[in-house]
This record gives C-alpha cells, sequence and structure tokens, in this order.
C-alpha cells in the first residue's frame, strides 16, 4: 500500500529547474515511486495532484510556499525520502569553490577555505611567526591537523598549540615544521620519493630529506615522513609530537621499519622518547645527530649519522667514498651549508674523526665559531645571523655567493664542501647558479666537495644537477657525511 | 574552545536565527505623524548615524532645507538654512524612530511612510516612498518640482498604495527577494525585477481600490517608470529583519550599517544602540555625462541596511548587470564579490540563492571579529550625489565600509566581554 507525504515550507522560494534537479534525487530513492518539490501554485498543485503526490498538506500551500511532496511504498521509505529532501533543501549550497566562475575566489580564512573543502583535514600555516599561533589555534579548533611552516613563534605558543593538538587528538608538525610527506603528498620542503615500507619523524627537516633521498637511492620508500619542528625534543615543549608521530606510525600497518631523527635530545625527553619507542614491535633507527653512545630499547638502533640511519632502516651496505685524484693546497676546510644539518651531519664526521672543527651552529664536542677563519669551519648559512631580511639558502642560492668566493680566494682554504638540497620548495637549478657564480675563474685552486640531496623524480632531477657541478670540476659525494669523509681525506693527505 | 568563543558563537547563532526566521510583510503606507508619536513637528530625522547641522554635507543641507520648506518650517529654502543653522530643528538618525531613508533619507511628520511588518517578531519598520530617478530629494534636490512630488506621494500615491495593500492582505517580501535574486537584482542599485514583481502584485488591486482610472494610471506609471521603487520597500524591510537581532548579549553581528554623507557609522547586536563611527569614503564608479569624481559627494544613506541582511554588495553574484554599470569589472566577476562578503559573514541564506552560483545562499549577517581579522570590507552598491546642494544624481558605484567603524566596534564589544584590548 502506498504513502503519500507532504510538507509544506511557507515563503520558501527556489527556482524551478533547481527545484526539478532536487526531485530528481529524491525519485532515484529506494522505494520512493513518485515525488515532487514545487511551488505551491494552482497549475504546480494540479500537476502533483494529477502525479498522485499531493495530499491535504500539500493542498493548502500558497504559491509563496514549497511544497515537498512524494509517494512511496510504506512509510519507512517516505519518511527516509522525506529527510533526504530536507537535508538537500537544507544543505548549504554553492560552496564547492569557484569552480565555472571566471573571477576564482581564494579563501582568506581557514573559516573560508574549510566551508569550500568541509572534509579537509590538514591546514598547512605559512604566515609571519607573530600570528601563526592565532591560525594553528583556529585550524585545531575546527579539528585539522597542522603543519606550520612558521618559525619565530614563541616557545610558549609551540608548547601551548601542542597540547591542545594532543587534547585533540591531531598532529601539530611545527612551528618550524619545513618538510612532511603525508601519504605520498610532499609537504614544505621534500623530495619526490617512492612509496615504501619506512616510516620517519623528524625535528629536522633537511635531515628527513637526506634520509628519504638515501632510503630512495637504495630503492626504498617512504610510508610517511612527519615533522615535529625543531624544538619539539626540548625539555620544554618534551616531545610531544615526535610522540604522537611514533604512536601513528607504530599504528600503520604500512609502517614496517620507524626512524627518528633529531637533534640531541633533552635527557628527560630521550628518555620518554625511547621508553615509547621499546614498548613498540617494529624496528627502529634513532638517529640523535652526533650522539654515539647512548642505550637503546632492543628494537631500537643507534645512528650518529643521517647516513648510517638511512644504512640501518635499509640493510644497506655502507659504499666506500670515491676516491679524489685531487689535492688541497690549504690547509683548512670551510663549509658552507644551505642545510643546517647537513652542516650537524659534517661536524659529527669531523668530530668522529678527531679533526678539529668549529661551527656557528656547533654540536657537542665542536667549538663554537668565533670569527677565525684559520681552522676548519663549517657554517650554516640557513641561521638567523645570515637570513634575517633574506630569503633562505635553499630558497635563493645566491646567499652562499659571496662567501663562496671569498672561500676560494682564501689560499688558506684547501676544501669547499657545500650542500645542494633539491626537491619542491627548493631553488630550480642551484648547480647552475652555483657554476654561473664561479664564472670564468672557476674552482681554480681549491677543491670543492657537494653532496646533493634529490632524486631523479625531483624537478630539478639529480642526475642532471650531479652533472652540472662534475662538469665544472665539483667533485659530487653520494651522501653529505661522505662528502664530509672526502674533505677529510683532502686535509690530511 | 574557550568559552567567550563558544558564548559569542552562540549569540551570532541566535542573532543570525532572527535575520533568517524573519518574516516581512509590506502591511500599508501611513502618515508619520500616526506611525511614530515621538516625531513631533520641527524634528528632521536623516540618514546615518547622529549628526549636526553644521557639520552636515552639501546634499544633506539641501535636503533639510528642501523639506523645512515642504513641511511649512520655513517660508523659502535660505530661510530654510538660516533657521536650520540657528538651531530651529531638531536632528535625529532614522534608525532612532524604526526608519530608514536612502541616500538623505529625510524623514518628517506630514510625509507618508511605507510599513513593512516583521510577522514573526512582530515588530514595524518604515521608509518613505522612493522619489525616482534625476532631480530627488535624496540626493539633496530642493527646487519646487521635488517638493511637488513629494506632495504628489503624500497626498495621492501614498493612500493609493495603502489602500491597495490593505486589499490585498499586505504582501510577504521574501518570496519577491528570492525570484528577483533569480532575476538579476541585488535590490540596492538594482531593483528593476522586483519592482515589477510589486506592481504585478499591486496592479489589480490599485485597479480595485483607486479613486478613479486618472488616478490609477498616475500611480501605475509613476512604478512602472521608477526602476528603483522597490529599493524603499527593501530598506524597509532590512530594518525589519535586523531589528530584532539587536541587543543579544555577545553577539559580535553587525545589525546596522548607514552613512549621513560625512559619517559611516554601524550598530552591533552584543553593544546595543551604540553606533561606531568613521569618516565615510568616496564611492567608486560610473558618472553620468558631464560629471566626475570631483563633483561627488561622499558615501550617503541608510540604504547599506540591505547589504546588512546579505543583499546589494553581498548578492552582487545574483547581478552581472551591476557589475557592469559601476565598472567593477567583468560580469563574470560579480560572484567574487559575493564570495569575498561570504568570508565575513556568519551564514549563507538557505532561502535568498544565486543560480549562477550552483544557488549559493546570500553571505548573511557580518561578524565584526571576521571583518577585522580578514580586512575585507563590506562592499556596499550604491547611488553619487553631486556634493553641491540641489544638483542631484552624478553616478553610481561601490564603496567600502570604512575599517575604523569595525576597530572601534571590537574593542567596544570585547570590552562587553570581559576582554581588554
Amino acid at each position: 500500500m502506498s504513502v503519500v507525504v507532504n510538507e509544506v515550507r511557507r515563503g520558501f522560494y527556489l527556482d524551478s529547474v533547481a527545484l526539478m534537479r532536487m526531485s530528481r534525487g529524491i525519485v532515484a530513492r529506494n522505494g520512493v515511486e513518485e515525488a515532487g518539490m514545487m511551488m505551491g501554485t494552482p497549475a504546480n498543485k494540479r500537476i502533483m495532484a494529477d502525479a498522485g503526490v499531493l495530499n491535504a498538506t500539500g493542498e493548502a500551500a500558497q504559491p509563496g510556499d514549497l511544497v515537498i511532496a512524494l509517494r512511496a511504498c510504506d512509510q519507512l521509505c517516505a519518511d527516509d525520502a522525506m529527510a533526504e529532501a530536507r537535508s538537500v533543501l537544507d544543505k548549504p549550497r554553492g560552496n564547492s569553490g569557484a569552480t565555472g566562475e571566471s573571477g576564482q575566489w581564494t579563501p582568506r580564512t581557514i573559516r573560508a577555505a574549510h566551508a569550500q573543502m568541509p572534509d579537509a583535514n590538514l591546514a598547512l600555516i605559512s604566515v609571519p611567526g607573530a600570528f601563526a599561533a592565532a591560525e594553528g589555534r583556529k585550524a585545531l579548533n575546527r579539528g585539522i591537523n597542522v603543519l606550520m611552516f612558521s618559525d619565530n613563534v614563541p616557545v610558549v605558543d609551540e608548547v601551548e598549540l601542542k597540547q591542545l593538538a594532543r587534547e585533540r587528538g591531531l598532529l601539530m608538525m611545527g612551528p618550524d615544521c619545513g618538510t612532511a610527506i603525508i601519504n605520498g603528498v610532499p609537504l614544505g620542503f621534500a623530495n619526490v620519493v617512492p612509496r615504501g615500507d619506512v616510516g620517519i619523524v623528524g625535528a629536522s627537516g633537511t635531515g628527513i630529506q637526506e634520509v628519504s633521498c638515501l632510503l630512495a637511492q637504495h630503492g626504498l620508500g617512504i610510508s610517511h615522513a612527519l615533522g615535529t619542528g625543531g624544538r619539539d625534543l626540548k625539555a620544554d615543549v618534551g616531545g610531544i609530537t615526535m610522540l604522537m608521530g611514533i604512536e601513528l606510525l607504530d599504528a600503520d600497518a604500512a609502517t614496517r621499519h620507524i626512524v627518528i631523527i633529531s637533534k640531541p635530545p633533552a635527557d628527560s625527553v630521550a628518555r620518554v622518547v625511547l621508553e615509547r619507542v621499546g614498548q613498540s614491535v617494529k624496528p627502529f633507527t634513532v638517529c640523535f645527530i652526533g650522539v654515539t653512545d647512548m642505550a637503546m630499547p632492543a628494537n631500537a638502533t643507534l645512528a650518529p649519522t643521517l647516513e648510517r640511519a638511512a644504512q640501518l632502516a635499509s640493510g644497506a651496505n655502507a659504499v666506500p667514498d670515491p676516491r679524489s685524484a685531487l689535492s688541497a693546497k690549504g690547509k683548512h676546510v670551510r663549509g658552507l651549508f644551505a642545510g643546517g644539518t647537513m652542516c650537524a651531519e659534517v661536524q659529527v664526521v669531523f668530530r668522529d674523526a678527531g679533526l678539529k672543527c668549529v661551527s656557528n651552529v656547533a654540536i657537542p664536542g665542536v667549538g663554537e665559531f668565533d670569527g677565525n677563519w684559520r681552522q676548519h669551519a663549517l657554517i650554516d648559512l640557513g641561521d638567523d645571523d645570515y637570513t634575517a631580511g633574506r630569503p633562505h639558502p635553499m630558497i635563493e642560492p645566491a646567499v652562499r655567493d659571496e662567501p663562496l668566493l671569498a672561500a676560494l680566494k682564501d689560499a688558506d682554504v684547501g676544501v669547499v664542501l657545500i650542500d645542494f638540497v633539491l626537491g619542491f620548495g627548493a631553488h630550480a637549478d642551484p648547480a647552475g647558479h652555483l657554476v654561473a657564480a664561479l664564472g670564468a675563474r672557476g674552482v681554480g685552486g681549491t677543491v670543492i666537495v657537494a653532496s646533493v640531496t634529490g632524486t631523479e623524480a625531483d624537478p630539478q632531477r639529480r642526475s642532471s644537477q650531479v652533472r652540472i657541478l662534475e662538469a665544472a670540476g665539483i667533485i659530487v659525494a653520494p651522501s653529505n657525511a661522505s662528502a664530509a669523509r672526502i674533505a677529510v681525506q683532502l686535509v690530511r693527505d | 574552545m574557550t568559552d567567550i568563543a563558544q558564548t559569542i558563537d552562540a549569540a551570532n547563532k541566535e542573532a543570525v536565527r532572527r535575520i533568517l526566521s524573519s518574516e516581512p510583510v509590506l502591511i500599508g503606507v501611513v502618515r508619520a505623524s500616526e506611525a511614530l508619536p515621538r516625531l513631533k513637528a520641527g524634528t528632521i530625522l536623516h540618514a546615518g548615524p547622529p549628526i549636526s547641522w553644521e557639520r552636515m554635507c552639501g546634499p544633506m543641507r539641501g535636503a533639510v532645507t528642501g523639506i523645512a520648506v515642504f513641511e511649512g518650517w520655513a517660508s523659502d529654502l535660505d530661510d530654510a538654512e538660516r533657521k536650520a543653522a540657528a538651531g530651529a530643528f531638531t536632528f535625529e538618525p532614522n534608525h532612532h524612530y524604526d526608519c530608514v531613508g536612502p541616500m538623505t533619507g529625510m524623514t518628517t511628520s506630514s510625509q507618508m511612510l511605507m510599513v513593512v511588518q516583521n510577522k514573526t517578531f512582530g515588530n514595524l519598520a518604515y521608509c518613505a516612498i522612493n522619489e525616482g530617478l534625476g532631480k530627488v530629494m535624496r540626493f539633496g534636490g530642493n527646487d519646487r518640482e521635488v517638493l511637488d512630488r513629494i506632495r504628489w506621494l503624500t497626498d495621492v500615491l501614498g493612500p493609493a498604495l495603502d489602500a491597495a495593500i490593505k486589499d490585498m492582505g499586505g504582501i510577504p517580501l521574501k518570496a519577491v527577494i528570492a525570484r528577483g535574486l533569480t532575476m538579476g537584482d541585488e535590490m540596492h542599485q538594482r531593483n528593476v525585477a522586483c519592482s515589477s514583481l510589486l506592481l504585478r502584485q499591486l496592479a489589480p488591486a490599485l485597479a480595485r481600490t483607486a479613486k478613479d482610472n486618472e488616478t490609477l494610471a498616475k500611480c501605475l506609471t509613476f512604478i512602472g517608470a521608477n526602476d528603483q521603487f522597490f529599493l524603499n520597500v527593501a530598506m524597509a524591510m532590512g530594518k525589519a529583519m535586523t531589528d530584532p537581532a539587536r541587543g543579544i548579549a555577545g553577539s559580535s553581528m553587525v545589525t546596522a550599517m548607514c552613512r549621513n554623507g560625512t559619517d559611516f557609522g554601524i550598530r552591533v547586536s552584543g553593544t546595543g544602540d551604540q553606533w561606531f563611527t568613521a569618516p565615510v569614503e568616496m564611492p567608486k564608479g560610473l558618472y553620468f555625462p558631464g560629471y566626475s569624481e570631483a563633483d561627488a559627494n561622499p558615501d550617503m544613506g541608510d540604504s547599506a541596511i540591505v547589504e546588512t541582511i546579505g543583499l546589494g554588495g553581498f548578492a552582487m553574484g545574483a547581478a552581472p548587470a551591476v557589475v557592469g554599470f559601476i565598472g567593477a569589472g567583468n560580469a563574470s566577476e560579480a560572484a567574487v564579490f559575493t564570495r569575498a562578503m561570504g568570508e565575513i559573514c556568519l551564514a549563507d541564506n538557505p532561502e535568498w540563492t544565486i543560480p549562477s552560483m550552483d544557488y549559493k545562499g546570500v553571505p548573511t549577517g557580518i561578524d565584526i571579529r571576521l571583518v577585522v581579522e580578514t580586512g575585507l570590507m563590506p562592499t556596499i552598491n550604491t547611488g553619487v550625489a553631486h556634493k553641491k546642494p540641489g544638483v542631484g544624481q552624478v553616478g553610481a558605484g561601490v564603496v567600502k565600509a570604512p575599517r575604523g567603524c569595525f576597530e572601534q566596534a571590537l574593542v567596544a564589544f570585547a570590552a562587553t566581554m570581559g576582554v581588554k584590548a
């Protein structure tokens, strides 16, 4: 026995074409025999009556009222269809974005962007540091995970944001999170690496890039790479994001092996993190850059360098460093780095080789750079002292031109160590830029040793960058650590 | 989310609910002195926030002197000017008397006002009858022709309309707006569809109730020749819809925007009847032949009440023809205006939709927090008056509400929430 159900919305007008489209959707529902959504004019009511969908409720509608009239096989189907009709009418319309409108509208707020893309679950926030925390709170309060690229965010805000995120079960990557790869989608500075079963949680963006690229060289891929921001493992933040990241990757069926990357953490934080590592059944590689001696849980292995971390995670053997036919004329190494973690890794190699060096971002066991260039000086050009008011050298390699030319003119400098970081966000042709900066003088009497962090699938294509450098007489090492060892060898010989 | 944010969200939800659940109906035309017992002889209601004679712009002064002569409070325009300067008249905003008026917005005791009742809440709002285009008092016109027309509106058209509307039992307005949006009106700059729709409904009743055929013909001709006839109806409707949303503690929604040619003023629900004002800006737009921006008076009128309920500049996506007229770019860019206003509004109106934007509802309920946060100022479609009294309209365009109003309002609003700026 068929059931006829009518509902009237007083003074609710919609264009008839829109209503017919909606009606079609209702008719298509299970158990619905006929349905109409029409304004209550006499002519429309006659149509609905003839179709056998009108009852006394609909008959009482005025021309300015909307009638929802339907006939279904039973009450259940009728109620279901009426509920659908209501929801179709009440659904916000036309917020799918600017499709078909030649004047495109880019949302100005997280609120508006979320309205345009209601199922979005991650916001990438890159606004000046002073405003970033406010935007981060807005995203988290909407239930959206955050990757905060912004730096110069006060640490109290970082703690508050991460606590809020933890309460809400959301991931707060950053502030100062440069790199993440989630479900194969690169965010911030990241390389095109294959998908695979190694998961990374890193407090260092370039660290994540170097490890993921070396893994790609070894034929391995990434499940997810999560960034935490550089301060996450300090005592006041307490490793909140690191712990949540480990939690996520531990629970992720696609992740077989987990790599942790950070500068040496606070003791209290290291303890908590390693305790959590020990609870997992998955194997871990722990790279607290430069830390060579720390008790590890049974399922974890310590890697002092990024290179070693990639070897441990892939099971690949160390390859011998390429031998250079060149010899260094000057006594000292001048390292000029775009990636801060690259600079740190080189310091580890120098320190562990027993070679005294200094740096503006010194790791434990290495001296602070004091302005005296007559020693092995390893400089992070991405440090705030060099980037204040200027772009980061990964984006604008010209930042390195002046110190590089100065080093080449300095007879005391035998080897210049440099790094190139490719991928999204990085300069389109850093190798070409460097060669152009050298100009006619070329490398002169100085040996330049470079590493290139990248893959063949990167927009810059690693092999073509390598070719440009080698053609200019620059030695290209397979990894940043390898480049450091070659430099050590050259000044020792 | 913090308690304060939750309180504000709940209050704003209620404020929006009051606007969206309104059922505005045009119920008649009434003499101001009968409808507004507080409105005494010698009191002149004007558009915008409060202003003194000394600070009034040229067109506003022109209108004041004209209406004073019309009311018989001055023998001629010079006499009216002397009296105004001597403090013989009391000036008050329309908004303080449940009224709104376009441009100069003169409302005085013997004029006939259209009445819109919000059936949901029972409140009434009033607006004078639109005078048509050309040399008119709302643009500061004040010569014999202008005053004679107001006399005719008062003596003939007003009573005739009243009889017709009452004969029909009132005219529900929401459905008229909904259809007008699908026909290219945004109810501020362009009212041609709604004016026609209204006349289509009124004509049979006017024919039934008119005194004689000649009067009927004149009334039909006047309405039919005035593409902006519906504007004043839409304004009274806007006032009737926003008034119930006033005074909701914790609501950061704008309940009124208006301009007096000198200051722009807004009211916010949570701060009650306090005005937040800043200097008005100059409209950007197109000018009639022979005029330029040098002739233009700054922004004026209570008509921004239609933007306050999501029409006008907020419904630009419905009215590509307007975008062309105001020189804002390609017709297809109309949607961008509406999208932008969506960023500063609390809701979309599900009943007032824009076909060319996939039936997106017009953005409704301006949140001062979002205005300050995004730096997107409400866009208002407007006519442009000559800066000298008595000349009239010289163009049309868009104008932005000044940021200062919203910043002041936000600070005051924060104080009501116990937050210090």
